[in-house]
This record gives C-alpha cells, structure tokens and sequence, in this order.
C-alpha cells in the first residue's frame, strides 16, 4: 500500500449545501464549543457525501475554518483514514476486502472479476467513468466472506457467478438487492441451525 | 516532591517531573529522539526506555511521570536490548547516506547508533524512499532520513505559533509536510533545522558548505534586533559559514529568528574593503591616508555647530564610546544622534526607555497592552515569549494599531490616542482586563513613541502607576527597541533633540555617517563621511567611504532592550584594508593632531568603563528601581498611532545585503499572493 492518492485537479472552492449546514449545526451541538474540533470527522463524511465521493483540498480548507483548526491538522485526518477518498471515484464505488478470511474464501477471484469489469489498476476509473474499485482490510463481515462494498451497501457471500452479476449490473446501472448474494438471513449457519435449533 | 531511585542513586524532583528528567537529575544519559524539554511530549521514539521495577516491560521515560518510590533501572541488558531493538527499527527505513548528509557530525542518530546501533541489517525487503518537500528557502529537506520524532510538527505549532506542518498518511507510509507543499509562514522557521535529530530537515544556504569538525565556533551576540539573542558563529577561514542560537534562558532560549540565523551570507556581499574618495562627483579608491587627509582638508577649521554624527543600528558600543569622544576632543561637537526616524526618548530615567519587566518575566504577564509595535517583526524572540504567555495563562493580548498577524490571538482596539485616555479614565474593555490583571505589561513600540511620543510614554507610566503596577516588584514598563545599538546609545547619551531640523539645516557643513545608513540625508552643500560595513544608499552620496567592520569581525559590547549589556566576541576580520572601527576613529583623530590616547582595545574598555560604570556589568539585567522616576501631566491629544511597516527581512544593511533574506523575502510575497485566500 501507498501513501494517499490525492487529486492533482482540483476544484477552486468548495460550499456546503443547505441541507449539510443544517447537519454541521446538528453535529457541532454534540460537543462543547470549545472542543467543537472533535466535529472534523463528521464534517469529513459530510464533505465526502456532498461532493461525489470524495473530498477536495477546498472542502478540507472549509471545514478548517469553520472548526477553527488548521488546515493541515484536517487534512492530517483525511490522509489518515482509508474511507476518506481524495481523488474522484467512481459512482459506483467498489471496496474488496481481501484480508485473511475473505482472502481464504477466495477474494482473489472477486479481485480478478474488478480487473476485467472495471479497470485494470486498483484506484482507476472505469472506460465509462461510472466505477473503481480498490482493495481495502477487513470490513467486519468476515462470516459472510467473501464480501466487497460498493457505495454504502455490503454484497455478502460472494461466488464468481453473483459477482459477475453484480458487476454487470453496475455496467447497466441496477444492482441487485444488498446483503447476502445467497439469500442468508442473518448470520445462520450456511446449511442448517446448529446451537439454538429449539 | 516524589523520590526516586535510579540506579541505586536516590534522587528527588518535583511533582510532574517524568522519569526521563528524574534520570538527568541522578545524571544519567537518556537517549532520546522526539523528547524536547521545550516542546510538549510525544512519546513516539521509544528510544528513551528505561527499565522499571514491578512493570513487566520497559517504559518510554519521557513520557512516564514520575511517582513516590519508583526503582527505575538505565544500564541493564533489558534496557540495552530494547533500545538495540528500538535502534533497529528506526534503521530500517533510514538511508545510509552519512557521508553526503549536512547532519554528519552533528547528528543524533548517528551518534546514538554508535551506542545502540548493530552492525548489521536482518531487513531485506526494500527501503521505503520519500519524495522531498518544499519548506521554503530556507529548509532543506531529504525526507527519507526522516524517522518521525515530529519534534518539527511540535515547535510549528506550539513555539511557532504557525501550525503548518503536519504528518500525512500512516503506518508505513507517514509522511511529515506542510500544508500543500508551502513555505512555512514563520520568522522562527529555521530553527526546526536545529530540532530535527537527523538530517531530514536541514539548512539550505548552508547545504555542502563545511563539516561541523572543520568550522571555528565563536560565542557572540546578534545584531539584527534589540534582543540580543545569543549566538555562535561558525566560521571557516575569513568566512561567516553559519549562526546558531547559543542557550540562554534568559533571552532567546534556543531559539533564534531566522533573520539572525541567515542574514550571515550578508556579511561576504557588498563589502566596503577598501577607502574611497570622491573626486569630481566620482568615488575613487584610495589609501587611508588619503582618505584621512582629504577628510582634514575639508572639515578642518569648521566650528562644532557645522558637525552632526549619525550612528547606525549595528554599531557597538566602544565604537559609539569613541565616536562620542572623537566628536568631543577632536570636533568640539556634540551634535551626535542615533536615531533614524524621529521618536521619543526620555533618558532621565533607565525605567524610560527600557524593556523593564525582562524578557523572561514577560512569562509570567496576565494581560499584554501593545503600543505601536509589530512584536513578531521588531522582536521575533520577544514575540515567542509573549506567545509562551499566551499559551500558559490565556494572557490576554490587546494592540493599539492594527500589526496583523501575531501568531497568537489578540484583540486591536483601533489605533487611536484616545484608546490609551479611556484606560486612564477607568473605561473599556483594556481597563476592565487591567482590573482583574496581577501583572501586566505595555509594550510601546518606536511606532508609538514616533508622533507623540511624551504624550504615549507618560500616559502608559500613569496607567501603570494608578492601578499600582509600577514597583520595583512589577514593572510593566516596557519600551521595545527596534535595533541592536538604541540602548547603548542612550546609555551614551547619544541624544540631540530636533536632530533631523538639525541634519536638514543648511548651515550644517559636515556630517558623520558612523554606519548609518537608514537615515535620510540631503547631500546639499555638505561634506559627509561615511564609516561602516557595507556599501549602502548613504555610502553612495558619501564623499569620504571608511570600510568598517561587521558585528562578527570586531569585539564590542552591545545592550540590548532590556538594558543588558553583552560581550560580542570576534569571529572574523574584516575584509582587505577594512578597520575595526574604534582603530579608523583613532587614526583619524591622529590627522587632526588631536589624539584620543587609546591604543588596544582593552584601554578603550578601560576609558569606557571609567565614564560610564554602567557597561561594566555584563549579561546582567540592570539594577532599575523606579525611586527616582518622575511623571509628567500630559494633555490628551487625538490622532492616531501610525505603524509603519517594517521590511522584516531588509531592516538593516547585512540583512538587505544577504542574498538569502532576498530568497525569504520573496517566498513570503509569493505566499501572501497565494495566500490562504488563492
């Protein structure tokens, strides 16, 4: 892994809509005026939610000035945290998860499907602009392996076959419902209850 | 207070104290790398473990505060082992690059690897290498070498008071910058050079210039300002290669501003090496007797009235002391003055015109009142302190004129005159932070002392003496001085009033320029003489040009703003015919058949010493008591106090010569260009 891609094209300014600003005055009554610095992850997210996916040096810049902190002190942040993106993703924004129990499941093979539907370096555009895919660390669903994120939903219980799908579905803009891609409820055993059948 | 025992030795500090500072108490070494007494504590080297009773694993003794009764251990095979592991880890990312390292010689890591470091590498998968920052002309960077102690990350933002360096990224791939790759925005910048324990952040002007093993260090004192900031400066050969900070507490700490530390490079450009007269409108070289006999063939026979002597900003005081007695013995004048715009001084009273709370006491102030004065470019040292203030107590900070960025917050209250009458009233905000205040302090700027400077000076000693801040257990009194030889001068007496009608008057034949090259002087009908370092504008309209010696090239005494009186030792000579500038005065009063009888330098202290005991005690703060001080009832006047801007990087002739000031000073323009605003 690398240091933090950040955007060399950049856009000049950066303004919170009214709906967020209504947000970061919610946000800022969580913490006492004086620690209100606390807010800057949050703001981060907001930023990030805001502005396609990821976050640029003008909104950092924002959310300094109305934090009261440093620049560089939020961009420290932003560099620091993995889901913080500082260059453009796609619309459809596919997180791998390869560490050891989705890697033994076989993410490999999920990788190799991103490489042959979205583009052939991790971090890349696809040829149509609409998605990337990176490979991340454990996203905590390690039951269900393996698993990939894209936007904000989780697609669970992945095989070559429900990955194509999914990846084909985002080429035609529909995705298939979130969750387990073999219709696992929960987190039951796989086959049969085991411990609380009764 | 907690007693310890390390090493057997029972030692005992003062609640708060940490583990680290309790081992140098018992004199033990503790090696470290991000541990800086004068920083805040980071913890993050790990070299500085030490083994301790009753805890399974070593502890990081920087950041251990001390309790009763711990049994620490420094020398056993545990403490060796881990800090041999600690050694290890910081070298596997570190380039073994020592011989083109600036830090070789003078490098922690280096030093502390002869210790603990093993002689071999059981890393074998690749180095990490990081791409170079840009910090500015000053800080070079090789980020590779960086191990991440953020010593640099610390001082930025807690001395420096601009936090603009930060570490980026994480794990592995941690990164120090600034923000976007800008200049750091500080006149204190350079001394994050000093702090960096390896060779990742080190000094540009002085890249490959010389090995710390070949250069001559001399204790000195700094001229730029009226701090008068301890120095040291390397020399090799004839020239100046660098200036450092010399510790004292007192003063500047360890630090040092960065007109200080790289207006050095000043001191090899635009020289004045040789004599020169003006024949036909044209500047000549010549030798000193030449030059000695066209002066006596121009002025002699002139009456002491027809004389006016200009002393500069960088001049010593043995060399004023002589140029007083040259006027006096030689010209029968006393028309001598140091200043180069007009502003008050009274010099009645040493508690007049001095920084009398002390720089160091400055620590303990509650409320700081600024007067017409820019601290953080007049004073960079003093403005830290203040800064220090702030950040201990919430010092709170007012200014009458509006001075722009502090680095610290404050609050202006408009520039008027009036805004000093509303405290004396017993009104507004500054008199309502004054009730509550224990100490506080005013600091008056040549600014405002510049139009009305009697109406400032008393104002601000009644306010003072009313609410009883005026004793001689709190004086918050405090005149900054904006150049290194104000104060000696007035110790010197070297006051004339209406000088400038003086200068601009046209029965005036004849003036002395002693280094002063700030001053405006109209070259009608009169015969001037310039004596100093460098070639300047005044050297230009000089008829007679009489190369000096810089500030490192000669022995002299300076007092800097809070009247402490400090011994400059010379580092250097001057450069081909050029003088020290007592031995000029003296050979020139030779010419006149006047001679001032005073041979070496040690007589001339001697004289000195003898008419004016006061220089006599030598890095001692003066011994003021406020007994004898008068006060004077002052009819409030309006106006303004008018802050004219002050050209940090040019403000004298060796920092306007240097070629790095030059650098600095357009990074700052293209930063306020760019800005935080694009």
């Amino acid at each position: 892994m690398s240091g933090k891609h950040v955007a060399k094209d950049q856009p000049t300014s950066f303004e919170f809509n009214t709906t967020n600003q209504k947000r970061i005055e919610e946000i800022l009554k969580k913490y006492p005026p004086e620690r209100k610095k606390s807010a800057v992850m949050p703001l981060l997210d907001l930023a990030q939610r805001q502005h396609n996916n990821w976050i640029p040096n003008a909104a950092i810049k924002k959310i300094g000035e109305i934090l009261g902190v440093p620049y560089i002190k939020v961009y420290e942040v932003a560099t620091f945290y993995t889901m913080y993106n500082l260059a453009p993703v796609g619309k459809y924004f596919v997180q791998v998860c390869t560490t050891s129990p989705c890697m033994i499941r076989g993410s490999g093979k999920i990788v190799n499907l991103c490489k042959k539907y979205i583009s052939e370096k991790e971090g890349k555009l696809s040829e149509d602009k609409n998605s990337s895919w990176i490979e991340v660390e454990c996203l905590g669903a390690c039951v269900s392996a393996p698993m990939m994120q894209i936007n904000d939903d989780f697609y669970e219980d992945l095989t070559v076959e429900t990955a194509t799908k999914i990846f084909e579905g985002i080429k035609n803009d529909k995705l298939p419902k979130p969750g387990s891609q073999k219709g696992r409820i929960g987190f039951e055993p796989n086959k049969r209850l085991t411990l609380v059948k009764n | 207070m907690p007693k310890v025992k390390v090493d057997g030795i029972e030692v005992e500090v003062p609640q708060g104290a940490t583990v680290l500072q309790a081992c140098e108490v018992a004199g033990k070494e503790i090696p470290r790398f991000c541990y800086h007494e004068r920083l805040s504590i980071a913890g993050n080297c790990r070299m500085c473990l030490v083994e301790m009773e009753k805890s399974p694993k070593p502890v990081a003794s920087c950041a251990m505060p001390v309790a009763d009764g711990q049994v620490i251990y420094t020398n056993t095979e545990m403490v060796k082992k881990a800090r041999q592991g600690v050694m290890e880890f910081l070298l596997i990312n570190h380039p073994l690059d020592c011989p083109i390292c600036d830090q070789g010689g003078e490098c922690d890591l280096q030093d502390q690897s002869m210790k603990y470091g093993v002689d071999k590498s059981r890393y074998e998968l690749n180095k990490r290498s990081v791409k170079e920052k840009y910090m500015g002309p000053l800080i070079k960077t090789v980020m590779t070498r960086c191990i991440h102690c953020t010593r640099c990350v610390r001082f930025a933002e807690e001395i420096a008071g601009v936090p603009e360096i930060g570490a980026i990224n994480r794990g592995e791939n941690m990164e120090i910058t600034t923000y976007l790759e800008k200049t750091l925005d500080s006149e204190l910048s350079a001394n994050v050079i000093d702090l960096c324990p390896v060779g990742a952040l080190t000094s540009k002007p002085y890249a490959f210039e010389a090995r710390p093993w070949e250069l001559t260090k001399t204790e000195s004192i700094d001229v730029m300002d009226a701090v008068g900031s301890n120095i040291r400066v390397d020399t090799k050969g004839w020239e100046v290669k660098r200036i450092l900070p010399r510790v004292n507490d007192e003063i500047n700490e360890e630090w040092l501003s960065d007109k200080s530390r790289y207006a050095c490079d000043g001191l090899l450009r635009n020289r004045l090496d040789t004599p020169f007269i003006k024949i036909n409108g044209k500047l000549q070289a010549c030798s000193w007797d030449e030059a000695f006999k066209f002066i006596s063939d121009n002025i002699r026979g002139l009456t002491g009235d027809k004389f006016f002597g200009a002393v500069g900003d960088l001049v010593d005081v043995e060399t004023m002391y002589m140029f007083k007695r040259f006027f006096k013995d030689v010209l029968s004048s006393d028309n001598i003055d140091f200043r180069s715009t007009n502003y008050f001084i009274d010099p009645s009273h040493k508690a007049n015109y001095l920084f009398n709370t002390s720089i160091s006491r400055l620590e303990e102030a509650d409320l700081v009142v600024l007067v017409g004065t820019n601290p953080r470019l007049e004073a960079t040292i003093i403005n830290a302190r203040i800064r220090k203030a702030y950040l201990a107590r919430k010092t709170k900070v007012y200014s009458i004129g509006d001075v722009g960025d502090l680095t610290y917050p404050y609050e202006n209250v408009g520039s008027s005159f009036s805004a000093l009458g509303e405290i004396l009233a017993k009104n507004g905000k500054i008199y309502n932070s004054l009730k509550s205040a224990k100490k506080p302090v005013f600091i008056i700027g040549e600014c405002g002392l510049s139009s009305n400077g009697e109406y400032v000076l008393e104002t601000v000693k009644k306010i003072l003496k009313d609410n009883n801040f005026l004793n001689n257990d709190w004086n918050g009194l405090n005149i900054l001085h904006q150049n290194a030889s104000s104060v000696g001068a007035i110790y010197l007496n070297l006051l004339k009033s209406n000088f400038l009608d003086k200068l601009n008057d046209d029965t005036l034949k004849a003036v002395y320029l002693l280094g002063a090259d700030q001053i405006k002087v109209k070259p009608v009908n009169k015969f001037i003489i310039y004596q100093g370092s460098h070639g300047g504008l005044n050297s230009k309209i000089a008829d007679v040009i009489l190369p000096g010696a810089a500030y490192t090239e000669k022995q002299g005494l300076y007092v800097n703003t809070e009247g402490r009186v400090q011994d400059a030792n010379k580092a250097s000579f001057p450069p081909g015919n050029a003088k020290e500038d007592w031995k000029i005065l003296r050979a020139l009063s030779d010419e006149f058949k006047k001679t001032i009888d005073i041979n070496t330098h040690q007589i001339l202290r001697e004289n000195l010493f003898k008419d004016y005991p006061i220089f006599k005690e030598v890095d001692q703060l003066p011994k003021s008591t406020i007994d004898s001080l008068t006060f004077k009832n002052v009819t409030p006047i309006n106006g303004n106090i008018k802050i004219t801007d002050f050209d940090f990087y040019f403000s004298n002739i060796i920092a306007a010569s240097s070629k790095t000031m030059d650098e600095c000073k357009k990074a700052k323009q293209i930063l306020q260009m760019t800005g935080t605003d694009n």
